[in-house]
């Protein structure tokens, strides 16, 4: 292959330089600087941008994301890893097509999975009509708390599942029989050979669901009314609404620090670099 | 017992799935604004969906979009990732990283940093600027598709397919390229996906004139709900079932034609 140099990758170097690297950069930057000098022209170096996410208010705001995607991360594992067995204790055909269908709804435009939901949680929608058949009335579930934690299960739960089938699939039955035939029980194989093998797959399924969890503006601005404000919802709002970008840059940091302390703490426990690109297709 | 309980699971698992998608679908048909009882059946929505030009306008963009976007980062991904198989690694490393950020970072952070830049460059938000944001953070996965193929092949495959004769041409095109085929379209599968789905990037960098499909969804439903939505996801799931199934049809084919 040394007929092909490497120079022709050099213009996608310069795309990535002016438009990956250079705007995270900017954005570092405006999270440096005073706002009212910003509009100026006047560029102070300030820290009071990050000075003033230390608010009480905006930390509880902080603490409801992060509280929300763990959630909503544990609910995608906990319906997600016993369902992983049961597919993958399928025959091999019927195992795929339970994947493809599994897969299908995510074609859907996340907009319409997530307005779905808004048509059927609202006050004249299916599931209240139903409360109010069993004696509860004008219960609306719109507009709550549980709305928006199920929104985040319903849209990210198959990046949670894809993974963990992937992992289950790999691990050769053969080491769970020999598990058994060595006199572990069905309990001591499961959690000795079973999770640890299927480890990676676990780890990466809660990132994927973590990560947009915690980063979304769309489900709680859709499902929760804009009453439960997320780190995401801040952002937008300072940087669309309020045209505070030093402050919107700042939390940005934030999440983007919260994102890779949680991708190290995967690495940590995986042992290796994590990937995305791979769980995809 | 034991099937009993695994197709039950199974059946509400894909009830779960896909109760909010049938219900937009049967809500689509009827005749009455609110989602509450069966008020007879109407394909109101749907001339009123096509009425809406505003809801066109979106529609081709987000086709346009994707378009472009889903071409230019399938063939710069491709080349790059020739280039970057061919790198030195003291190089390959920082091009990795670079190229991992927009699959690492959440979304709204590359929304707002390319926002920023665009403004902080003077460049004016339209078509323009999202079919670069497009690209942007389409081609990694592109990359991310096709490196892999590259890495799996034998060193010196194409300069024996020139020692055996082919112009570096044929080599190319009869040799080298159907090795990473499958790669090449898994990335350009994935760019047109994420394109067409796509909705916070394209929120911070389409500016006031141009809405693609999931701006306009997204606006919508902010007020509330909307048959005319209904009608809308309708079409687009019939779609996405129709594609589904000719892909399956033609990849039935293909094995039978190899059996």
């Amino acid at each position: 292959m040394k007929s092909f140099k490497e120079y022709i990758a050099y213009p996608y170097g310069l795309w990535m330089l002016i438009f990956i690297a250079v705007p995270l950069l900017v954005v570092i930057w405006f999270s440096f600087l005073s706002n009212p000098d910003f509009k100026a022209g006047i560029y102070t170096f300030t820290l009071e941008n990050y000075q003033q996410f230390m608010d009480p208010v905006y930390l509880e705001l902080l603490y409801r994301s992060f509280l929300y995607a763990v959630i909503a991360t544990l609910i995608c594992f906990l319906i997600a890893y016993p369902l992983g067995n049961l597919i993958v204790s399928l025959p091999g055909h019927r195992q795929n097509m339970m994947i493809v269908l599994m897969i299908i709804p995510m074609w859907v435009n996340f907009l319409l999975r997530t307005y779905a939901w808004m048509v059927l949680l609202s006050g004249s929608g299916l599931i209240s009509q139903f409360l109010g058949l069993l004696g509860f009335r004008d219960v609306s579930l719109l507009y709550t708390q549980s709305a928006v934690i199920l929104g985040m299960v319903y849209n990210f739960f198959p990046y949670m599942l894809l993974p963990i089938y992937t992992s289950l699939k790999k691990i050769d039955p053969d080491l769970l029989r020999a598990a058994t035939d060595l006199g572990a029980n069905h309990f001591q194989m499961f959690l000795k050979i079973k999770v640890p093998l299927s480890l990676p797959g676990i780890v990466s399924g809660c990132m994927m669901v973590f990560m947009p969890a915690v980063s979304t503006f769309v489900i709680s601005n859709l499902l929760g009314g804009g009453k439960y404000m997320l780190i995401g919802n801040l952002i937008e709002q300072q940087f669309l609404t309020l045209n505070n970008w030093n402050f919107g840059s700042a939390i940005s940091m934030v999440l983007m620090t919260i994102i890779f302390l949680v991708l190290g703490i995967a690495r940590l426990i995986t042992g290796k670099e994590f990937d995305t690109g791979g769980q995809l297709l | 017992m034991r099937k009993c309980f695994k197709n039950l699971v199974f059946g509400l698992i894909l009830l779960f799935l896909y109760a909010p998608i049938l219900v937009l679908i049967i809500y689509s048909f009827n005749d009455s604004k609110i989602m509450g009882p069966w008020a007879g059946f109407t394909l109101k929505w749907y001339v009123m969906l096509f009425q809406d030009r505003y809801i066109l306008q979106a529609l081709y963009y987000t086709l346009i979009i994707a378009v472009i976007a889903t071409t230019v980062s399938t063939v710069v991904g491709t080349v790059s990732a020739l280039g970057i198989y061919r790198m030195r690694s003291k190089l390959k490393r920082p091009y990795l990283l670079l190229n991992n950020i927009p699959v690492l970072v959440p979304d709204i952070v590359m929304g707002i940093t390319l926002m920023s830049l665009f403004i902080f460059i003077g460049m004016k938000m339209g078509l323009t600027t999202i079919i670069i944001a497009h690209i942007t953070f389409c081609i990694p996965y592109v990359i991310l598709a096709v490196l892999p193929r590259f890495n799996r092949l034998p060193e010196n495959i194409f300069e024996a397919a020139l020692d055996l004769g082919a112009t570096p041409r044929q080599a190319f095109w009869k040799v080298l390229f159907p090795e990473i085929l499958p790669g090449v379209t898994s990335g350009a599968l994935i760019a047109f996906t994420l394109s067409i789905d796509d909705f916070v990037i394209s929120f911070f960098t389409a500016g006031n004139g141009v809405s693609n499909l999931s701006i306009t969804i997204y606006s919508m439903a902010k007020a509330g709900i909307n048959p005319k939505i209904n009608a809308l996801s309708t079409i687009m799931f019939g779609c996405i079932m129709v594609l589904l199934v000719l892909i399956n049809i033609r990849s039935e084919k293909g094995i039978k034609n190899i059996q």
